[in-house]
Formats: structure tokens, C-alpha cells, sequence
């Protein structure tokens, strides 16, 4: 007979001390695995919190803008009624800030000038020339404010920092704390952000230009790589025999896929611009270049939405006698088209982003007015903020976050509507 | 004149669909036995005009411009361009064209006037040739349709090779785009190896790519040695893969074994749509958040931090690769067949065991393609760290240090300056073809061991 232990361990081996501190082990190993991945997550999370919320807190002060209301007499001796384009509108801005800023009157006109933006004199000129009856009057006018004073009411410029660390002394604070007083400072949404076109100075800077370009790219991209994309899907999925160039054909898509994005910039400045003399900065070498890039996101998801179709579809047609085109074009594609759909506005999405090529093909270029055309000089939404992040002025900083803000929210829409489309097209055969 | 010349060819293509469509309906409606339906007969003439105007057009209007400069410049006087080089033969050309469109600066010679005046005058041929060399085409089109319209006619067989000709170009869209991809680099960079030894670029190690802008310059030659960039891009990317690899795995694991569904179908998509976010705002991200919080870091230690550090752009770069790896981690994972899961918890293995022992080591292959996909795009990835990485290219493995990277040194040598008659220029097409090598070996690697992979339990 073999010993009997007092606890009975040996017929139970599984619950001596020393296996229980195995188990024991094991499941802190366990739990150390866990706590591990969760926090393998919760740095992913962090991460994307981060950049979402740095990007708001700088950017939803470029949404406001501050405005000021102002009198502006428009006197003969500015404007001459004969030369009306021609008038001296920068001095009556100075007119009409000293007139309103009057116990100010030491402070040189420039300086209290200098508090309304530098467009003022540009609307109100067009004013004065859309409406000549208007010299000799008072226009009353909400300008924007040039950018420190915009910080200033927006809170970014510390009043307590010493006044030479400052961008503004304390007599201007002090001159716009009288507007303020005056009640003549508003901070209505700011439209200009939409309608405007870049500008050197923030307080006017709209991604208006940088939208229509990027319109305009991506249109192009779509109109080329849609078209394109689906019958290189069709041939290849449907059509193409089994052989060494279909094969070919198939590495090269592979492999395009996986192209750093600013070789495609490349490409685009030696072939389209250097051989074939194309504008540069144009957005339709833009959307060319893109097209190009998205091109094999097209295809790779056509290729499998067409194979998701099931063949007794293709079956059933070509029983009743159509031809093997007919049976693609009027029973496959149609039932494949929700998933082209959504990996096309992925792919498109994408492109929506893409910056290295555009930079390369000089679409990063200062243009102050949106293009009329697809070949007109123009920005897009990513090199706009390429463009606005470089920037030193500090008013850019909010603007460059208020771009990416606009950014993500057309690629977020854009992401849904691929998601609804998948979703309310999705068939389960 | 072009917007024309297009409205011209869908009118035609439009007209011969209708055209064809009549005369088969009216073959039809005596009763003849048809082959084809009859919108294939229309469809038919409307491919046939369609096609080859499209293709006469896009060649004309890509070569045009080109035809006509050749002629220009042939036809100026021979001592004018004699002594001058590529780029002053460039700037003539440039000032007739912009005399040609009307913008006139001083009081040009009387031998540019007339050769502006020349160049009106063949671009104004050239248009009328356009639209003539059009018509003819699609009258001939028209014509050969028309007369093909019979009762016996296979037109849905014409259609049907007309499109799958069609197809066949779509597909070779792609070959097309890597020919031109290989050859513009090749090209290049040819050109910049003639100025630049080979040996040079590949073993320098000094990089400073400016040009003299006089003869008599100080310190003029540029320094052409890739060593230090490429040294910088495997800085940033070894930076980047440090930190992406371990919480991308990790992450995969919890979402792969321990994760509710619930929490699965939430916690993916959000990590997905850390991959969508645009590369220009993780620089952006970079350069405003994470570079200041690190310098400010760093100056808490007393440690001395440049601000475009290796550091800030290889982790901003590591935020965009954790998705990437995560996801292939999973798809890996989860390829694993679940015999060999059940079997290992069955035996009284736990969870942890099972994804380590078991689980980790089936999927090791398709994870390290994964991984080599990710270092793929870290190598090739531009914006976030032209925004966030130096300029100088510095050779050192400090990660607090700025360094450079070949995407950015590709960007900022191409950036305003794009006459490709010196090596500065030229230099970036060498980095792209570099780049291009690397991470297509990089890329094919990858492919493979997945594909290996994926062969073992299939």
C-alpha cells in the first residue's frame, strides 16, 4: 500500500499547494496577457482622443470670427466721385476709426487702422463702386478685425505677460477695449472660412479655393479610375483567361497597391508635366495622379463584389441564351454595383486625403482665388493645410486645425455613406 | 476649339446610334430574319465613331503642344540660339509663347515678334486640322457602319469585341502606370548619375544637394551621398516599428481571444479609423501636440532636444501603423484553424497559453508579413514626416536628434524648383528610384510570406 497523506494530495494532485500556486501562476500570466492588450488598446484610444481633441481645442475658435461695426463717412476728398476705384480707402478706415476711437487721438491713425482687417478697404471699395450715391455718406459696415486682435478677443493673448513680450501694447488692448465697451465687437460664425480663398492674412484666409480643388481633383479621379477600374475588374475577373499576362496584369495591381504615394508624385512630374507638358498645379493632373493611385482599390474591390455574385445568377442567364457580356453587364454588374459603390468612395476617401503627389505636381502653390476650371492653378483640402501649417502667423495654427476638422468631416461623411450603402444594399444570397 | 472638337464626337457617336438603329428597325419591320438586336446595330456605329476619335484626339492634344514648339524653334533665325543653353533655349521659348498668348513686357526683338506671330498662326492650323483629321475619321466611321447594316450583320459580336478591347485597356492601365512609373525613375535618374558618379550617391556620406548658382561659388558642388538620408528613414522607421509592433500584437490578441463581441465590433472599426485619418494631420498632430510635449518633456530631464526630433515624427508615424499591424495580427490569428485552438484549451491550456504557444507561433508567418508591409510603408511614408522630421541630413542614430528622411528630401528638392537640368532636381528622382527598389523588395518579400502562409492550412 502506498502512504496515505493526511490531506489525501496524492489521489488529487490537481489541488496540492503546489499545483494550486501553478494555476495560480498561470492565471496571473493570463490576466498579465490581458491587461496587456487592453492596454495595447487603450494607447490606440488615447492616441486617436488626442489628436481629435488637440485639433478641436485649436480649432473651433477659427469657426468665429471677430467682427466690428463701423462708421465709415465716405467724404469727397477721399474718393473723387470721377475716380471712384481709385479712392483712398485706407484712409477712411484711419477717418472713421479715429472719429470712433476719438480720446485715442494721440495714437497715430495707422495704428488704430491697423485694428480692422486689411480687406476692409477692399468691401468697402466694392461697396463705393457698386453704389457711387454712396459718397458723401456714412456707410455703417461689420468688418473683420486684422488677426492679434482676433486673439486678443478670442482670449489666446495673455494680457498679463509683460506689454514687450506682447503682440499688442497695452495702448492698443486698451483701444480695442473700447470698441468692446462700445459694444461694437461681435463674434458671429465665420463664413469667410468657407468662402473666402487663401490669403496671407489669417483673419481673411477661406479654404474656398482649396474646396473647389479638390472637387475638381476628385472628380476627375473619379470620372477616370471608375470607368477604368470596373472594366479592368470585369476583364479580369470574368473575361480574362488563365494565362502568364493575365498574371501579369494581376502583380502589377498587387503591387501599385503598395507604391509609396510620393512615386506616384514623381510619375506625375516626369510623365504628365515634364513630357506632356500639362499645367502645372492644375487640378486635373491632380485628379490624373490620383486616379492612378485609386485605381487599384477600385479594381480589388470590383474584383470582389463580382465574385461574391453568385454563379447560378451568371448560370440562369446563360441558360435562357444571352451572350457572356450580356450575362456581366445586364445580371452581374448590377447586382455587384453597392459593393463597387462603397469600395469607390473608400478609394476616393483616400485619394480626398492624399498629399505627397500633389505637393510634387505644385499644387502647395499661394493662389488667392478658387479655380474656374480643372486646369486653372488651385489648392486641395490637404495641401491647403500643408500650406496653413507652415505658416507663421498664429492665427494659421487654429485655421490649419479648423481645415482638418472640415477634412475629416467630408471623409467621415464619406465613410457613411459607404457604410449606409453597404449596409441597406447588402444581400445575403 | 477642343471643347468643340468633343462635343463634335459625342454628336457624331450619338447620331450614328440613331442612324444604324433606324435602318435595322427598318430591315426589321420587313419581316427579315435580324441577327442582332437592333440598339446593338446602333451601338455598333456609336463605338466605332466613339473609339478612334477619342484616341485621335487625347494623341493630338497630347502632342500638339510639343509638335508645335519643335516647329517654332525650328523656324527661328540660326545665330539667335547659337552659344545658348538648354535653359536660356527654355526661357526663349517661354517668352514667344507668352508673347503668342498676348502678354507683351518691354519691346521684344523683332525676331521674337515674328516667331510668336508663327506660332498663332500653327496653332490656329493645328485647331482646324484637328476638327478636319476628326471629321474625316468620323465620317469614315459613319460611312463603314452605316453600310454594314444588314439583316444578317453580327453587330452584338462587333460590340462585344469593341468592348472587350475596352476591357483589355482598362487592365493594362495598370502595366501602363508601372512602365511609366520604372521608366520616368530610370530616366532621371540616369540623367543624375551622369552628373553624379553612381558610386558616389550609393557610398557618400555627406548629403548636400544644392547647386552653384555662380561659377565662382564657394562651397558650390553638392554633395550627393545617400547614406545619411537612408540612415535617417531607418531611424524614423526603426522608431516607428518599436512602438507600432508591440501594440498592434497586443491589441490584436485582445481583440482575436479575450474581446466581448461587443466590445470587438466596437473597438475595431476605431482603431480602423486611425488608418483613414490623412498622413498631413498626424504631421500636423506632430509638429503642434506631440513635439512640444516631448521637447517639454525633455527639458524636465535636462536633456537637450533639437525641435524636429526623430523621435516625435517616428512615434506620430507609429499611431498610424498600429491599425496596419493590428489588423493583419488579426486576420492572421484568426486564420489559425480552430482545431488547433480547441485542442490547446481542451488539454486545460489557458487563453494566454493557447495565443502564445499554440496560436502565436501557427500565425507567425502572416504577422511578419504584416509587419514587413507596415515597415514598407513607414519607409515610403512622406507627409507626416516632412511636417515633423529635419532637413538636414546628419549621419546618427540618436532618436532625439533631427534627422531625414527620403521622402522628404525627395519633397523639398522638388518643391518650387522643377527645370530637370541639374542635380539638384534630378537627385530626387534618384532617392524615388531608391525608394521605389526598396519598398517594392520590401513589398514582394511580404506578399510572399503571407502567401507561404496562407498555403499551410488551406
Amino acid at each position: 500500500m502506498t502512504d496515505i497523506t493526511p490531506d489525501g494530495a496524492a489521489d488529487k494532485p490537481w489541488a496540492s499547494p503546489r499545483a494550486a500556486a501553478n494555476v495560480k501562476k498561470r492565471h496571473r500570466s493570463e490576466l498579465v496577457l490581458k491587461s496587456l492588450g487592453l492596454g495595447a488598446m487603450g494607447i490606440a484610444f488615447l492616441m486617436l482622443f488626442l489628436l481629435v481633441s488637440s485639433l478641436v481645442s485649436t480649432g473651433w475658435r477659427a469657426f468665429t470670427q471677430t467682427h466690428v461695426t463701423i462708421d465709415f463717412p465716405v467724404t469727397e476728398d477721399r474718393v473723387k466721385a470721377d475716380q471712384i476705384a481709385r479712392g483712398n480707402y485706407r484712409g477712411l478706415m484711419q477717418d472713421a476709426m479715429t472719429a470712433t476711437l476719438p480720446t485715442f487721438s494721440e495714437a497715430r491713425p495707422k495704428d488704430l487702422a491697423d485694428i480692422l482687417s486689411n480687406a476692409a478697404q477692399f468691401s468697402l471699395r466694392d461697396r463705393v463702386v457698386a453704389d457711387p450715391t454712396l459718397i458723401g455718406r456714412t456707410i455703417t459696415m461689420k468688418v473683420p478685425v486684422s488677426d492679434p486682435y482676433d486673439q486678443l478677443n478670442k482670449g489666446l493673448i495673455d494680457r498679463e505677460t509683460p506689454e514687450q513680450n506682447r503682440r499688442l501694447s497695452n495702448a492698443q488692448i486698451a483701444a480695442f477695449d473700447a470698441l468692446v465697451a462700445d459694444g461694437r465687437v461681435s463674434k458671429p460664425f465665420n463664413w469667410a472660412l468657407f468662402t473666402n480663398a487663401d490669403s496671407r492674412f489669417p483673419e481673411l484666409a477661406g479654404l474656398k479655393g482649396a474646396l473647389v480643388g479638390s472637387f475638381y481633383a476628385l472628380m476627375t479621379c473619379f470620372l477616370l479610375s471608375f470607368p477604368i477600374g470596373i472594366g479592368a475588374a470585369i476583364y479580369l475577373e470574368e473575361f480574362a483567361p488563365k494565362n502568364k499576362i493575365s498574371d501579369f496584369i494581376e502583380i502589377n495591381i498587387n503591387n501599385l497597391a503598395a507604391v509609396p504615394s510620393v512615386v506616384f508624385g514623381l510619375l506625375a512630374l516626369a510623365v504628365f508635366l515634364g513630357w506632356f507638358g500639362m499645367p502645372r498645379s492644375a487640378p486635373f493632373v491632380g485628379g490624373l495622379t490620383l486616379a492612378l493611385m485609386t485605381l487599384p482599390t477600385i479594381i480589388i474591390a470590383t474584383r470582389a463584389a463580382l465574385k461574391a455574385v453568385p454563379p447560378s445568377i451568371r448560370e440562369a442567364a446563360l441558360g435562357v441564351g444571352a451572350s457572356k457580356q450580356q450575362v456581366v453587364f445586364h445580371h452581374v454588374l448590377p447586382l455587384a454595383l453597392p459593393g463597387i459603390l462603397t469600395g469607390t468612395i473608400i478609394g476616393l476617401a483616400q485619394a480626398l486625403g492624399e498629399t505627397a503627389p500633389l505637393l510634387l505636381i505644385g499644387m502647395n502653390a499661394f493662389i488667392t482665388a478658387a479655380p474656374g476650371t480643372p486646369f486653372d492653378s488651385a489648392t486641395a483640402l490637404p495641401t491647403q493645410i500643408f500650406i496653413w501649417a507652415d505658416s507663421p502667423e498664429r492665427g494659421f495654427v487654429s485655421r490649419t486645425s479648423a481645415a482638418i476638422l472640415v477634412l475629416l468631416g467630408f471623409l467621415i461623411a464619406m465613410n457613411a455613406l459607404a457604410i449606409f450603402l453597404r449596409s441597406r444594399f447588402e444581400r445575403k444570397w | 476649339m477642343t471643347g468643340l472638337a468633343f462635343l463634335l464626337l459625342l454628336t457624331a457617336s450619338l447620331l450614328g446610334f440613331i442612324l444604324n438603329r433606324r435602318a435595322a428597325r427598318s430591315i426589321r419591320a420587313t419581316g427579315a430574319p435580324m441577327h442582332s438586336l437592333t440598339n446593338y446595330h446602333g451601338g455598333f456605329s456609336s463605338l466605332l465613331v466613339l473609339v478612334p476619335g477619342f484616341v485621335f484626339l487625347v494623341l493630338w492634344i497630347l502632342f500638339q503642344g510639343t509638335v508645335i514648339n519643335q516647329m517654332v524653334m525650328g523656324s527661328l533665325p540660326a545665330d539667335v540660339l547659337s552659344g545658348l543653353d538648354d535653359g536660356a533655349v527654355n526661357l526663349v521659348l517661354t517668352e514667344i509663347s507668352s508673347l503668342a498668348a498676348g502678354r507683351v513686357f518691354g519691346t521684344p526683338a523683332p525676331w521674337k515678334i515674328e516667331a510668336a506671330e508663327y506660332m498663332t498662326a500653327l496653332r490656329a492650323a493645328a485647331s482646324w486640322l484637328m476638327i478636319a483629321g476628326l471629321s474625316a475619321i468620323i465620317a469614315a466611321a459613319l460611312f463603314f457602319a452605316f453600310s454594314r447594316v444588314r439583316a444578317d450583320f453580327r453587330a452584338r459580336q462587333g460590340v462585344e469585341r469593341i468592348i472587350l478591347g475596352l476591357m483589355i485597356f482598362c487592365s493594362s492601365v495598370a502595366i501602363f502606370t508601372t512602365v511609366g512609373i520604372v521608366l520616368s525613375l530610370v530616366f532621371e535618374s540616369y540623367r543624375f548619375f551622369s552628373m553624379v558618379p553612381v558610386t558616389e550617391f550609393l557610398f557618400g556620406t555627406n548629403w548636400e544637394p544644392q547647386i552653384p548658382m555662380r561659377a565662382d561659388q564657394i562651397a558650390g558642388a553638392g554633395a550627393f551621398g545617400w547614406l545619411p538620408v537612408i540612415l535617417g528613414t531607418m531611424v524614423i522607421t526603426v522608431i516607428s516599428m518599436a512602438i507600432a509592433t508591440p501594440i498592434g500584437l497586443f491589441s490584436a490578441i485582445y481583440l482575436n481571444e479575450f474581446a466581448s463581441p461587443g466590445f470587438r465590433s466596437f473597438a475595431k472599426p476605431l482603431l480602423e479609423i486611425l488608418a483613414g485619418i490623412p498622413t498631413v494631420v498626424y504631421g500636423f498632430f506632430a509638429v503642434l501636440t506631440v513635439a512640444p510635449a516631448l521637447r517639454a518633456g525633455a527639458a524636465d530631464w535636462g536633456i537637450a532636444m533639437s525641435p524636429n526630433t526623430a523621435l516625435a515624427a517616428g512615434g506620430v508615424m507609429a499611431i498610424m501603423l498600429i491599425p496596419f499591424i493590428s489588423s493583419f495580427a488579426d486576420d492572421a490569428l484568426s486564420a489559425v484553424p480552430r482545431s488547433l485552438r480547441d485542442g490547446s484549451l481542451a488539454l486545460g491550456a489557458t487563453r494566454a497559453e493557447t495565443v502564445l504557444n499554440v496560436l502565436f507561433p501557427a500565425a507567425i508567418p502572416g504577422i511578419v508579413g504584416g509587419i514587413l508591409l507596415a515597415v514598407s510603408r513607414a519607409v515610403g511614408e512622406t507627409m507626416i514626416v516632412v511636417m515633423a522630421a529635419g532637413l538636414i541630413a546628419t549621419m546618427t542614430i540618436n532618436p532625439l536628434d533631427s534627422v531625414t528622411t527620403v521622402t522628404v528630401q525627395i519633397v523639398t528638392l522638388l518643391i518650387g524648383d522643377t527645370s530637370f537640368d541639374n542635380p539638384k532636381t534630378l537627385a530626387a528622382f534618384a532617392l524615388g528610384l531608391m525608394l521605389f527598389i526598396v519598398t517594392l523588395g520590401i513589398n514582394i518579400f511580404a506578399l510572399r510570406i503571407v502567401r507561404k502562409y496562407r498555403e499551410i492550412y488551406d
